[in-house]
């Protein structure tokens, strides 16, 4: 994962409430098995009926509840690949905006007038240690959850953290927990 | 100090502060092919291949083909077997096409008996929530997040918020689960459950069984909710009993299990009370499932909302649509019905769709399918004789797979503009092919849709109907 610190440049807006995954990555493009490569499928549809004139720039901003409905990552994926590193709106679907810093995107909530000024303003910096969003002459403060922060910061890797971190208490908590009653799917 | 269930569920799986151990991990052919790159690219095993399960149901075909390899579509096919390579590599056990007990993975979690009270319970699918009907702590999760499950049996999570939704009243004639739950989201909104758990309860939901349970937590996440759930009871254990995933020592495993439920006195960050005897049988107009009124109401104008981003929202569902403020939903055509999807696809869902069908034909230019929720639902009906009914009168009898749900393959695809009547849970643009349009609907309001060639208040229908027979 690509450590993310400070991001500037220019924005991306698609102005729009409550854009469903289905829409960022139609159903159809999910049965590839890699990764990488997303980025030709992002908002397929809406580019292809000339709806939306896609600009790659590092930081997308949206309207509310962005990323609702499946929980496909690939939505995640084709954004990140697509260029973006940072999806500024008022609001997310609560799965999007945990694969979205899982793959090393970060989302930030603004305020939906923030959000216009942002989109407006052209260009934006964005500083991930100081949790402070500029543009315009104007400055926002943004929340992030500290680990997700420390991970992004560093470009670490979730599993790796867990397993260093953890590996003596999951064994540990199995010891006990295995002895309550749990269905064996390997016994059916 | 009381708790709520989701107190309990998650006190007990928390391994370290914010790391929640999980007992069941279900997965399938779209969103774990990465998921295993990684382990495999890592140098890494699946933790608990004994507490994994696979199936194979977003990207198979319901044509009857038996084996992965047999699949027509070469990206379906190579998702299917990429699915069976992996299973078999990492040692996690797979009811993959062809296999008797095949089918849409939340289906075959609780029909197997895998499902259980006070479990935590994930897969990559947003409909994940389903699970919590049995009183457990079901959440969708992304292909990051699998992978992280598989290497490490454990998620690194923060405590949702916890939300309590109570039904009371009296459901109308006609009124089933699912219009509860589609008027549940008209009235919270699709980001209403954001950031909450949910719990239904009430004795409108006491009252249910498992399917209808099932169906409600399913749809959860249409309110913006990753986990739905609902307190276990008699009705709980009694489905559960006997089944093959079921504990040796069942009448112990019930006795831990009816601790499960929240404590009188404890407190929810938020409460909504439903009155279910003003629900009538609903149906989605729009391009969200908040977008749903009565099917007896007219659909709503734009310029009635309050807000700028609401009424431009509204107006671009009214046009995709092909519908104009005022009009009632009854008078359209309709294309196709689609009877199926993790919502509404289970035995008592192919019952109540067939209560409707029997004796009649499907109208002229519908095209209709059903599609059952698990090879073993697809016997069931089979065995009651469900099969025969939906064929004679015109229905297509499918296996089971998730099929115009998801829409995966291009042979269930709706041709743009065509309109449908569907079990499913999600009704977005494009959801069911490019530029289709569909209305979601509970089982019986499809099954007469089928009939009439259009929407029809299922209330109207059984009275019109027994008429007609008479004479």
């Amino acid at each position: 994962m690509r450590p993310l610190t400070i991001v500037e440049g220019s924005v991306t807006f698609v102005d729009r409430d409550d854009v469903d995954t289905d829409q960022i990555v139609p159903a159809r493009f999910l049965q590839r098995v890699e990764r990488k490569g997303y980025g030709e499928c992002l908002f397929y549809d809406w580019r292809r009926e000339g709806d939306l004139d896609l600009q790659p720039n590092p930081v997308l901003v949206t309207g509310a509840n962005f990323g609702c409905g499946s929980s496909r990552e690939h939505a995640a994926w084709a954004i990140d690949d697509f260029g973006f590193r940072v999806v500024i709106a008022p609001s997310f679907g609560d799965i999007f905006a945990e694969n979205a810093a899982k793959v090393g995107l970060l989302p930030i909530r603004l305020e939906r007038a923030a959000c216009e000024i942002v989109a407006a303003g052209g260009s934006v910096r964005i500083d991930l240690p100081e949790q402070t969003v500029r543009a315009a002459g104007r400055e926002w403060s943004f929340e992030v959850d500290p680990a997700t922060k420390y991970r992004l910061i560093n470009g670490l890797d979730d599993v790796a953290i867990t397993l260093r971190e953890h590996s003596g208490a999951i064994t540990e908590f199995e010891a006990g927990h295995d002895l309550r009653p749990r269905p064996v799917t390997t016994a059916l | 100090m009381p708790r709520t269930m989701l107190d309990k569920i998650w006190d007990a799986h928390e391994v370290a502060p914010g790391l929640v151990y999980i007992d069941l991990h279900l997965i399938h052919e779209l969103s774990s092919p990465q998921a295993f790159g990684a382990l495999r690219e890592a140098g890494r095993k699946v933790r608990r291949p004994d507490r994994t399960l696979g199936t194979a149901d977003h990207s198979v075909p319901t044509d009857g083909t038996t084996a992965a390899n047999l699949i027509a579509q070469p990206l379906a096919r190579r998702q299917v077997l990429a699915l069976e390579r992996n299973c078999e590599e990492f040692g996690v056990p797979l009811y993959s096409l062809g296999s008797g007990r095949q089918g849409i993975v939340h289906v075959i979690g609780p029909e197997l008996g895998i499902t259980q009270p006070g479990m935590t319970i994930v897969c990559g699918d947003s409909h994940t929530a389903t699970h919590g009907a049995f009183g457990a702590l079901g959440f969708g999760i992304g292909t990051s997040q699998a992978e992280h499950v598989f290497a490490t049996q454990c998620l690194p999570l923060r405590r949702p918020k916890s939300m309590r939704v109570v039904y009371s009243g009296q459901m109308g004639r006609g009124v089933t689960p699912k219009d509860l739950i589609l008027a549940t989201i008209g009235q919270v909104g699709t980001a209403g459950f954001a950031g909450h758990a949910v719990e239904y309860a009430g004795p409108v939901i006491e009252a249910l069984s498992m399917s209808g349970r099932m169906t409600i937590c399913n749809m959860t996440i249409e309110g913006g909710g990753r986990s739905g759930m609902i307190a276990p009871d008699e009705t709980t254990f009694d489905w559960l009993r006997g089944r093959p995933g079921a504990p040796a020592d069942f009448e112990a495993a019930v006795e831990i299990w009816r601790d499960l439920r929240t404590d009188e006195g404890a407190t929810f960050d938020r409460e909504v009370h439903v009155d279910v005897s003003r629900i009538s049988p609903m149906v989605t107009w729009g391009t969200s499932p908040g977008m749903v009124i009565g099917i007896a109401d007219e659909v709503p104008d734009p310029d009635a909302l309050d807000s700028e981003s609401d009424r431009a929202a509204s107006r671009r569902a009214l046009d995709y649509m092909g519908l104009r403020p005022g009009i009632s939903l009854t008078d359209l055509p309709l294309d196709h019905v689609f009877i199926g999807s993790c919502t509404n696809a289970r035995i008592e869902d192919l019952r109540e769709a067939a209560a409707v069908v029997a004796g009649h034909r499907i109208a002229d230019g519908v095209r209709a399918t059903v599609v059952p929720g698990s090879q073993q639902v697809k016997a069931e009906a089979e065995n009651e004789g469900l099969d025969r009914i939906f064929l004679d009168a015109g229905f297509e009898w499918h296996h089971s797979g998730c099929s115009m749900c998801g829409a995966l393959m291009e042979e269930v695809q709706l041709a743009p503009g065509q309109r449908c009547a569907s079990t499913s849970n999600r009704n977005f643009e494009g959801r069911q092919g490019h530029k289709s349009r569909t209305h979601l609907v509970s089982p019986a309001m499809a099954a007469a849709a089928a009939i009439a060639g259009h929407l029809v208040d299922i209330r109207d229908w059984s009275a019109e109907h027994a008429t007609a027979d008479h004479r």
